[in-house]
């Protein structure tokens, strides 16, 4: 019997891949971030509204990562921004490899930024580097506020936090603390921007259309 | 179960390094942060599911965890932050800086020689 010292992370391809694709994206000069969530905190709405808005004066280009189906870039591509749809196939999480072949499809040259919305899981994805200069976390307000406890990871790991759907909390139609996240979530990470929002009324986007602007002309 | 493809790629590595030793792998150990939230039980069966029909077929995981660390800002103490209620044990200070979570790592494997058990 032999023992032998390894020492070798498990996942160093996927990492290389992602190493590649980072330096595909400095190369070109464009910023991209990978947007993690539960399904349904309302990822694709947030984009849909976020092109609309904003898409004239900042080009984005979006991956869209699903177990099936192209619903998701058929609605990026109604608002004629580009769109590569990834279908996983059942697993939970997107990989570097399978973004770098969508960076091809997508017309870099003509965009300022790209966005990756990975599939729809509050763990698994977070343990994936897709090459990104950094994640953004959407917790929607239905989901409940204990979420930043029970999914540490992926809110240490963020660099922003979208809380979608604030529209709901007028009235009283759910029970969430929002200053119970703004805690939770700092406790975690002292850095991380919080921007509460609704995709839905156009609430709050505006401190996160300013946001994503910075960070793509700080290039 | 991002553990499928931990397994996946924990599998293609063990292999790598058997073929450069030509030996055959008998255990191996991995160590992991807490944020990668592996299971060890669906690690160890999704394991088990890849190794069937390889040279890793019937090999032995252990998985070890590292806890998440923390420095406390006040007292520079580090200590494991426990993320529920992540306070400094020795001041009990709440203002500490998160450190970077332990990657997942295969550590070590164990091999058997082909002349092994013959003398």
């Amino acid at each position: 019997m032999e023992k032998a010292d390894v020492g070798r992370k498990i996942l160093g391809a996927n990492e290389t891949c992602a190493l590649k694709n980072k330096q595909f994206l400095a190369r070109h000069g464009k910023r991209c971030f990978n947007m993690i969530s539960s399904p349904g905190s309302g990822k694709t709405s947030l984009l849909v509204r976020t092109i609309t808005d904003i898409g004239q004066s900042l080009r984005i280009g979006v991956i869209e990562g699903d177990l099936q189906t192209d619903i998701d870039a058929e609605r990026i591509r109604a608002t004629r921004a580009p769109a590569i749809q990834i279908n996983t196939e059942g697993a939970c999480h997107l990989s570097a490899k399978q973004v770098s072949q969508a960076l091809e499809g997508l017309p870099i040259e003509n965009l300022d930024l790209v966005i990756i919305e990975n599939v729809g899981n509050l763990v698994c994805p977070s343990a994936f580097e897709l090459g990104e200069d950094g994640k953004i976390v959407v917790l929607s307000v239905a989901e409940g506020d204990d979420k930043p406890v029970k999914y540490p990871g992926i809110f240490a790991k963020s660099k922003v936090l979208l809380v979608n759907k604030i529209d709901l909390l007028k009235g009283g139609m759910v029970d969430f603390d929002l200053d119970r996240v703004f805690a939770d979530a700092r406790r975690l990470n002292r850095d991380i921007e919080i921007f509460p929002v609704s995709a839905k009324t156009g609430e709050g986007m505006q401190k996160w259309y300013d946001w994503l602007t910075s960070q793509a002309r700080s290039h | 179960m991002h553990e499928a493809t931990v397994a996946q790629s924990l599998i293609e590595v063990i292999l790598q390094e058997a073929r450069k030793r030509n030996a055959r792998p008998v255990r191996a150990k991995m160590s992991c942060g807490e944020l990668n939230r592996i299971n060890d039980d669906v690690l160890s069966f999704a394991f088990e599911a890849v190794a069937q029909g390889t040279p890793c077929e019937g090999m032995t995981l252990r998985i070890e965890h590292k806890p998440l660390q923390g420095r406390c800002k006040p007292c520079g103490r580090v200590f494991a932050v426990d993320v529920s209620n992540p306070h400094c044990p020795g001041c009990r200070s709440e203002e500490f800086e998160l450190l970077p979570d332990a990657p997942l790592v295969l550590d070590e494997i164990e091999f058997e020689r082909a002349d092994d058990g013959e003398g």
